[in-house]
């Protein structure tokens, strides 16, 4: 047990709302991912499955873009975010990656539900699904770029994690919508990145050790659960019976909820862990016995850079 | 003025002042603290912070809990009473800590770092402040604090903190908080100044017996590259409510850049993996 002063936090727990920033982390990611799966498939030929991902990928945005100026502190002044360019602020450089990949989305999936322009939609759908591989992962930094401890401490797995959530998510939504004949590369899609969420999580949990107490426990804990019980479901459905339309559509509901209530999940576990001062402290703690174990023993005879002092 | 100096490796210089003053900051002695908050009232008075509750938290004197967006100067207050049989603190060590806490003014700013408007800046005194006519209210250096400083004011969305009353600053003044406080506490000066001053009163503290006097933040290799506003300690940072080792967010940003590209990568790899067409499959 640490000391702390009266269990108040060392760090402040966000002010990033929920649902607005969870739901902007699942829906971006949901939004990139599809582009970047319209973006093959229509390559690909595979039309109905790129209509219905570029159609996805342009609703999803656009509830991210609205869910993101509306947990502003000064909404009407969002703009301020176009004055700069800093690559040091993932909210920055997520900014004009949003500025930039959004009309190109619009453009994709207006092209492809009118029929109209098929050049022009081409060139969008492309452009859409090279800036969607950033806008499904940058979100990863985004949370990750903060003192918050289990957040910043897990930014080796989160790229991982978000970036199969994010497939999970879009093959999951193709799965849904397109006729089971043409899902074969939504199912994958969704099986490919169901596999590499799990994975990672398990790989960031593992690495976190002591540190992964904020997403075993509480909201969090039963959110993360939860989300791991719906997506092996939609795992299973995938892959046993996804020729059948019912359990097509369950699968791929059963996968889009499993990576919303990841995203929840980890957003809870952040919020918790910044909340209780031991998840800031201890950590730091073990760094500074670490740095000065061979000098000294006790730790309280230490300076704040961790070097023995002069008794 | 104080006399302009062109350091490379002060903050100001790397932020693009070609000549600047010399860098300021605060040195907060807490061992001669006696917890007046004459430096709260100061600060609020100055600056025009808005009042923030007034509630009685039953803990010791302190009643405003934490820095926040309308705290920028924090007494905190901590009773080490001995009681008979108690191992740490036996009845005749008992003491009773104060120290007023305020922005640290880091050489690695994490929420300057993340600020995505521009907003926060690093004045030509080294400082890092807040301009509220461009802040936008997105909450990202709230979190990117390893302090739990600066915050968002609900009653007008700003991101709010210690200025180090830059306007002050820019006519020669001393902070209002350093002015008002009565037993220099609080100095305030150039940063070079504050360190040598530091380590004076730290052997002086040693040759009296007093081994748990430490200084904290004024190591510029520490994971921050030290801080604009430092303080003696007489206890562990924690106690004080302080993060015993704090490393700024942002040194670890180029390698989640790497692994955003790698993900990234891969998500593509994995895209076209799934449209490919396979033997077997219908598509």
């Amino acid at each position: 047990m640490s000391r702390s002063y009266y269990g108040r936090p060392v760090i402040k727990e966000t002010i990033w709302g929920s649902p607005e920033v969870p739901g902007y982390l699942f829906l971006g990611g949901l939004a990139g991912a599809s582009s970047m799966l319209a973006g093959f498939a229509h390559a690909a030929g595979d039309h109905e499955l790129a209509r219905v991902s570029k159609t996805a990928a342009t609703g999803a945005i656009a509830l991210s873009a609205v869910a993101l100026v509306k947990d502003l502190g000064r909404p009407e002044r969002f703009v301020n975010m176009l004055r700069v360019v800093k690559v040091t602020s993932p909210m920055s450089v997520g900014t004009w990656l949003i500025t930039s990949y959004a009309p190109l989305a619009a453009a994709a999936a207006a092209s492809a539900l009118t029929g109209k322009l098929p050049k022009a939609g081409a060139a969008a759908t492309a452009g859409a699904a090279a800036l969607g591989a950033g806008v499904s992962t940058y979100t990863a930094a985004l949370i990750c770029d903060t003192a918050v401890p289990a957040w910043h401490d897990g930014h080796r797995e989160m790229p991982y994690l978000f970036a199969g959530s994010a497939a999970t998510a879009a093959g999951g939504l193709g799965m849904i919508a397109v006729t089971p004949r043409h899902a074969g590369p939504a199912v994958r899609f969704a099986v490919l990145g169901a596999v590499t969420e799990l994975t990672a999580k398990s790989l960031l949990l593992k690495r976190l050790g002591e540190g992964a107490k904020p997403y075993q426990q509480g909201r969090a804990g039963k959110l993360l659960e939860a989300g791991e019980v719906l997506t092996a479901a939609g795992l299973a459905g995938a892959v046993l019976a996804s020729r059948d339309r019912t359990t097509a559509a369950l699968s791929g509901l059963a996968l889009l909820a499993s990576s919303a209530l990841t995203r929840f999940g980890i957003f809870e576990a952040g919020r918790a862990s910044a909340r209780d001062p031991a998840e800031t402290i201890d950590p730091q703690r073990r760094r500074l016995l670490k740095k000065s174990k061979p000098a000294i023993q006790n730790p309280a005879a230490m300076t704040s850079d961790g070097a023995a002092r002069l008794p | 003025m104080p006399e302009l100096t062109t350091a490379a490796s002060d903050p100001a210089a790397l932020a693009g002042y070609d000549a600047h003053p010399p860098r300021m900051g605060f040195f907060t002695d807490t061992s001669v603290c006696i917890g007046c908050k004459a430096c709260e009232v100061a600060c609020k008075e100055w600056n025009s912070v808005p009042e923030d509750g007034l509630e009685l938290t039953g803990m010791s004197f302190d009643n405003t809990v934490g820095l926040s967006a309308s705290t920028w100067r924090h007494v905190a207050f901590i009773e080490q009473i001995g009681r008979p049989g108690d191992a740490t603190t036996p009845p005749g060590d008992s003491r009773w800590l104060m120290s007023s806490d305020v922005c640290k003014h880091c050489t690695e700013a994490g929420c300057l770092d993340v600020c995505p408007t521009g907003a926060l800046f690093r004045t030509e005194f080294g400082t890092v402040v807040v301009q509220d006519d461009v802040c936008n209210g997105c909450g990202y250096c709230v979190s990117a604090c390893p302090f739990g400083v600066i915050a968002r004011r609900e009653t007008d969305g700003g991101a709010h903190k210690c200025t180090l009353c830059y306007d002050r600053l820019t006519d020669g003044q001393m902070p209002a908080c350093a002015k008002a406080c009565p037993t220099q506490s609080i100095q305030f000066g150039p940063l070079d100044e504050l360190r040598e001053r530091a380590n004076a009163r730290i052997d002086e503290l040693h040759d009296q017996g007093k081994d748990e006097a430490r200084l904290y933040l004024e190591n510029p290799a520490d994971g921050i590259g030290g801080a604009g506003a430092f303080f003696l300690l007489l206890d562990d940072p924690e106690v004080y409510g302080l993060p015993p080792d704090p490393v700024v967010t942002t040194r670890d940003l180029p390698r989640m850049w790497r692994h955003v590209a790698t993900a990234g990568a891969a998500l593509a790899a994995g895209a076209l993996l799934a449209t490919l067409r396979w033997k077997g499959t219908s598509q």
